[in-house]
């Protein structure tokens, strides 16, 4: 498989606090990768990491076989798009209008949006099933269609590489899987790379092919969610007791959780 | 014609109207036919001078606060938060103890805009970043600091330069110079088209930061080039026409309501809206207790606060 992505000994975090370290891996174009580790391992760091946000203290990215940071920003956000966990926008800009400035990376400063421009983000929107969000105010939205129309705009980038940082933690449990369905129709689709972070193990091992389970700033492990999400790995990463079984419908591992009560319960 | 054309067309025509209000309006109410005949050619002179200073301080200082708003992301972000008015204000006061006035003390409030601008932008540094919270802190102390030391030297000092500080400290659109008011004309026209240019990255970087960072915009550089035109912008205008408050914090937020938060047609909006507010507030300032012209910065509160608070609570009930 072609490589899209890879990350070689990188290491980052902010000021003099180094929060990663030595991060190796290689994405390929149309994975659907999943990455997880318990709150402060630094999942959110590392996609400031791979999306640019955040300079490297050492090591590299590179994207396409280039280093990141060479690149042209605006070359970069052509082929990159990223999806936060909650945006809020104080004004008042209409659905369509947020959409729209998914096409700034691909317009000159004094450019207007085409014909083409248009048409993209309607098909953003559609792809999203929000064209009837399209006249709304982004701040009159719900959590679940302010996202929605947020992934619309990332989807008007036009990107191969899709990046999300847990964006259903705010949601429902029809709403995530509603977004979740979305992506994995994309990446079949349209072969779009995504790379997400979760919280949420048993969505992550539902919808990601290959998943990275981050401890304390390094890889703890990394494959598929049979071989990531095992009762060991977790209880060792998580400090926490949990049952892995397999999901009776889609037959992915299923990670249920056990209360201090039942602990002592069963002894 | 699209609603934003007709908008801004609409707008502009307020302008026009408020301009020829104006012009008319003094202390000798003159028809629009009769004030270009030769008699009355002193009276048209000064009165249009004046009105394009109210143009100029009007639109400029909007424009200002709507790309603060946008960049800071904080609703209560105007021309004056960042200290640079306070830098004119001192440098104006020092400028009258010392005895010099004329033409020398609009560049002495000037300089004293740039300095406060430079040792604000330096607090907030942070490596190469400049963080916006730490620039609205570090705007806030050091306006709050140079005040401090322009209400000492005002207690200080004689009763004859008393009158002349609060008039320059209050605003006011006496045009004393010809010569300067093109010099300011051509700092806000430049600022305005500069701004302008910079619309879409206005649009994505209200949305935050980070979210502009992935829509490929160098927020860093985005946020010197604009701190130092908005802060070039304000230091001009202030040092002409002293402290006009309120201006840049309520037409931004007037526009926005009326063509929405799309940058490419709210600065185009608040430079007619700021302009018309202005040579209507100024026009009552001069008219309504004749002879005493009442400081125009009294007037922007008074009428601004009423506007706003109704706007206040239109958007409470649109909730």
């Amino acid at each position: 498989m072609e490589s899209l992505l890879k990350t070689k000994d990188l290491s980052g975090g902010y000021g003099k606090e180094t929060i990663l370290r030595d991060i190796s891996f290689d994405v390929a174009k149309g994975e659907f990768l999943g990455i997880i580790g318990p709150n402060g391992s630094g999942k959110s760091t590392l996609l400031r990491l791979m999306s640019r946000v955040l300079s490297p203290q050492s090591g590299e990215v590179s994207f396409e076989g280039k280093d990141i940071f060479r690149m042209k920003l605006d070359q970069f956000c052509k082929k990159v798009a990223f999806v936060p966990q909650d945006t809020l926008v104080n004004f008042s800009f209409s659905v369509q209008e947020i959409v729209l400035m998914g096409r700034i990376p691909h317009l000159g400063r004094l450019q207007l949006e085409t014909k083409r421009d248009f048409a993209i983000a309607e098909k953003a929107l559609s792809l999203t099933d929000s064209t009837y969000l399209k006249d709304k105010g982004i701040d009159q939205l719900s959590a679940g269609e302010r996202q929605r129309a947020v992934i619309a705009k990332a989807l008007a980038q036009e990107p191969v590489l899709l990046f999300l940082d847990e964006p259903t933690s705010h949601l429902d449990i029809g709403h995530q899987t509603q977004i979740m369905d979305l992506l994995r129709k994309l990446n079949r689709e349209t072969s779009l790379t995504i790379i997400i972070v979760l919280h949420d193990l048993n969505l992550a091992s539902e919808y990601c092919d290959r998943l990275i389970l981050l401890d304390q700033g390094k890889i703890f492990t990394d494959g598929t969610p049979e071989a990531v999400l095992t009762y060991q790995n977790i209880e060792s990463v998580y400090k926490t007791v949990v049952v892995v079984k397999k999901n009776s419908i889609s037959s992915r591992p299923y990670v249920m959780l056990v209360s201090e009560e039942e602990r002592c319960r069963r002894g | 014609m699209s609603t934003n054309s007709k908008k801004i067309l609409f707008l502009f025509l307020i302008l026009i109207a408020s301009i020829s209000f104006g012009i008319c309006k003094g202390s000798a109410d003159i028809p629009l036919a009769r004030l270009f005949l030769q008699a009355n050619r002193q009276i048209l002179y000064l009165r249009s001078a004046r009105i394009l200073l109210a143009i100029l301080a009007g639109a400029g200082l909007s424009v200002c606060g709507t790309t603060l708003q946008a960049i800071l992301r904080n609703p209560l972000a105007e021309p004056y938060l960042l200290g640079t008015s306070s830098g004119a204000g001192l440098g104006a006061v020092l400028a009258i103890i010392l005895g010099i006035s004329g033409i020398y003390l609009p560049f002495a409030a000037f300089a004293g805009a740039l300095l406060s601008m430079v040792i604000v932008y330096n607090l907030a540094k942070d490596n190469k970043k400049v963080p916006v919270q730490s620039l609205i802190l570090s705007g806030v102390i050091v306006a709050i600091a140079l005040s401090g030391i322009i209400v000492f030297l005002i207690s200080i000092s004689a009763d004859e330069a008393l009158h002349g500080m609060m008039w320059w400290l209050l605003g006011s659109l006496q045009v004393y110079q010809l010569n300067l008011l093109f010099i300011v004309g051509g700092i806000v026209l430049f600022g305005v088209i500069s701004i302008a240019v910079l619309s879409q990255d206005l649009n994505a970087i209200s949305l935050g930061e980070e979210e502009a960072v992935h829509l490929g915009i160098d927020i860093e550089k985005i946020k010197k080039i604009l701190f130092v035109i908005t802060a070039l912008m304000t230091g001009a205008i202030v040092s002409v026409s002293g402290m006009i408050g309120f201006v840049g914090l309520i037409i931004p937020h007037m526009m926005r309501s009326i063509v929405g938060p799309n940058h490419k047609v709210l600065l185009p909006a608040a430079c007619l809206g700021g302009a018309a507010f202005l040579v209507l507030c100024d026009t009552i300032s001069r008219t309504i207790f004749v002879p005493v012209e009442i400081p125009i910065g009294v007037i922007t509160s008074l009428v601004g606060a009423p506007i706003f608070m109704v706007l206040l609570k239109r958007r409470q009930k649109i909730r």
